[in-house]
């Protein structure tokens, strides 16, 4: 492709869908064409934005480099708003005029899912960074995902629990969408760790005042431990309300509020409760024979220089994606399609930021519980727990 | 027994809150006719203001009382620049403007701010009393005496001074009040003043236990809207008593039927009093002549 052409699409792009192209411009031929469709802004910005920087990062660190088989890297992001229709348009345009060899992207289960049938016709390789299981389940040939699930995340509670002896739970969920999905996985595999859910109340994502739910928690008899699916304010305030009332019997929260603005806001009453976590929001709290200390590491310094904002396990998702396929291709020597799916298939031992991935043919998520870590807060601060 | 006098306990201190909301819609209706739907904002402005000052240095109560002046200024330039400019338009008009300078507070505070929620640390410490085998925070004390407080005042403004007698005769008959020498426009100014004090110390004092954030504001006023409605819209008490109403029958719905319809009450408590008693608990009864 010519250097004019290069420019010309440029120009056409960004005055047509208000999308973005990264900053690259074109190189000589050969260069290696790597889609994402991200949503860098709307009601998910928080996920695609954190997930574009990181991957402009990355890619740019490689061009540095000297790029990926002696070839540039030429990254081409458009923004689904958090849109499904949008995604869908996208990902067909990405095939079809750009002409990617593989895509990286779908920041929410809905816009990958949107996505997923134009791949599986292109056959391109499509490693997705959203939650929901049912992307890699059943199988598909050419879909992949980096992040952990929420049933994991249920696992790991649940685990705990048996660790500690706990069979009957209560359990008070959001309604919002990760709330309810989460508490939908826990059901679904309480009964594989023994663990009967006695009780369980609902909250409205906007409610300020969880004390009536938590009072029939409280005077339901036997409830040995609690556990709060939920994103955003309301875990928080469950944990106020839960201190309030004097409940004795230990609180679960999720990997939904793994992060420091949880325990801001829960103050003195998040002291004791425990949630699973990806290592990367512990990265100094790991020891040094942690297998993932140095990836994690290395990534928050590198992301929060560039970018001066803390990282998150969104970014980390878009991270391993990125290396994955990296490898991948060098693995493979070329950038065509369906060898990379294969060599993306073979990964193993990769050692990412969301934990280390072992695909298979089965299994094209690669992640066991050991993605997640046990944290309990002591003196506002996280602490392992094993 | 103490589950119930807990739900009472949660129904007070949300009602109260609800209670005052309530009232900043009835002073502004009273004076002029207008349903302020940017009456939640005031209420996010008092406590996000509060954070922010708080978060830059400033002593908490200094804090508080300058985020009650600037949600008060917001109030006055929400009236001057909006609302006085359309006067003539009719009631749907500046309604339709009120909601509109409620997205618009929304999207600066936004910017101005950030998209994050945030807390306030509590007056007398998070250390909840216990009474009967429930348990209630300090704070939720705090809200119940700040809002006795401010609804007293106001009623004795109403009942004792000329200014308040002004606002009474404004809101009884605009024409009638401006032919006795009442500054109408500036008493209407009052109103949208005193609203915005009212929501920006309902906000401060109820942040420490709900925490707050850019878009606390949509949902206040659509409960304080579902209050004052109950209550009668246009009635001062009806307002008070129609908050700690609904207040109760939220805590007490979720607590005795099913948390999962808490939000739900609220506006099956629009639909059934617009149904059954249109006027609300306090209202009189308006036929209008054709």
């Amino acid at each position: 492709m010519s250097i004019e052409m290069g420019m010309t699409r440029r120009l056409a792009l960004a005055a047509g869908l208000g999308a973005m192209t990264a900053a690259a411009p074109a190189f000589a031929q050969g260069e290696i064409k790597l889609g994402a469709v991200l949503s860098v802004t709307g009601p998910a910005s928080f996920l695609g934005d954190p997930e574009k920087r990181t991957l402009e990062m990355e890619v740019e660190a490689l061009n540095a480099k000297g790029g990926l088989l002696g070839r540039k890297i030429r990254l081409i992001v458009y923004d689904d708003a958090g849109d499904a229709n949008a995604a869908r348009t996208f990902a067909t345009r990405l095939l079809e005029e750009d002409k990617v060899t593989a895509m990286i992207g779908g920041s929410t289960t809905g816009t990958t899912l949107a996505m997923v049938p134009a791949f599986e016709d292109a056959q391109v390789p499509f490693i997705s960074l959203a939650g929901a299981i049912q992307i890699v389940q059943p199988v598909r040939k050419w879909v992949f995902k980096t992040p952990h699930t929420d049933t994991m995340a249920c696992e790991k509670i649940f685990e705990d629990m048996k660790k500690r002896g706990t069979t009957k739970i209560g359990m008070i969920s959001g309604t919002d969408g990760f709330g309810k999905s989460m508490r939908d996985q826990c059901v679904g595999v309480a009964g594989k760790y023994g663990i009967e859910v006695l009780h369980e109340e609902s909250y409205g994502p906007r409610d300020t005042d969880m004390t009536p739910q938590l009072t029939n928690i409280k005077n339901k008899a036997g409830v040995q431990a609690v556990i709060n699916p939920g994103f955003g304010q309301g875990p928080a305030i469950v944990t106020r309300n839960y201190r309030q009332l004097g409940i004795t019997v230990p609180l679960y929260q999720s990997h939904g509020v793994a992060s420091k603005q949880f325990i801001d806001l829960a103050g003195p009453a998040a002291e004791g409760a425990r949630l699973p976590a990806a290592a990367l929001l512990v990265a100094s709290k790991l020891p040094d024979s942690d297998p993932q200390k140095k990836v994690v590491t290395q990534y928050t310094e590198d992301y929060t220089k560039k970018t001066g904002q803390p990282v998150s396990t969104f970014g980390g998702h878009a991270y391993d994606g990125f290396h994955i396929w990296k490898e991948a291709v060098e693995r493979a020597k070329t950038d065509n399609a369906a060898r990379v799916r294969d060599e993306i298939e073979k990964t193993k031992g990769y050692v990412g930021t969301g934990g280390v991935v072992n695909m298979s043919p089965t299994d094209h998520m690669g992640l066991d519980l050991s993605a997640f870590r046990m944290l309990e807060i002591r003196n506002g601060d996280w602490t392992l727990v094993n | 027994m103490p589950e119930l006098l807990q739900f009472a306990f949660s129904g007070l201190t949300v009602g109260a809150v609800y209670a005052l909301v309530a009232l900043g819609f009835t002073l502004i209706y009273n004076a002029s006719d207008v349903v302020n739907f940017a009456q939640g904002e005031f209420v996010m402005l008092g406590g996000m203001i509060t954070v922010f000052l708080h978060l830059a240095g400033l002593p908490l109560p200094i804090a508080a009382v300058a985020a009650i002046l600037i949600t008060v200024l917001v109030g006055l330039a929400l009236y001057a620049f909006a609302i006085d400019l359309a006067r003539g338009s009719g009631a749907v008009q500046i309604i339709i403007i009120t909601i509109g300078a409620s997205i618009f507070l929304r999207g600066v505070a936004q910017v101005v701010f950030d998209k994050r929620f945030h807390a306030l640390p509590a007056w007398f410490g998070s250390d909840p009393i216990r009474i009967g085998g429930a348990a209630i925070l300090p704070q939720s004390l705090v809200v119940l005496a700040g809002a006795a407080l401010i609804v007293a005042l106001i009623f004795l403004m109403i009942d004792r001074t000329i200014l308040g007698r002004a606002i009474l005769a404004t809101a009884t008959n605009r024409l009638a009040a401006r032919l006795v020498g009442i500054p109408v426009r500036r008493i209407v100014a009052l109103s949208f003043a005193l609203s915005a004090a009212i929501g920006a110390v309902a906000g401060l004092l109820v942040t420490p236990i709900t925490l707050t954030s850019y878009d606390v504001g949509t949902l206040m006023a659509l409960k304080g809207f579902a209050a004052a409605m109950l209550g009668g819209m246009g009635s001062a008490p009806g307002a008070i008593v129609g908050g700690v109403l609904l207040g109760l029958a939220e805590s007490f719905g979720a607590g005795l039927i099913s948390s999962k319809y808490k939000d739900a009450i609220a506006f099956l408590i629009i639909l059934f009093t617009l149904f059954v008693r249109p006027q609300g608990l306090f209202g009189k009864r308006v036929t209008e002549r054709v």
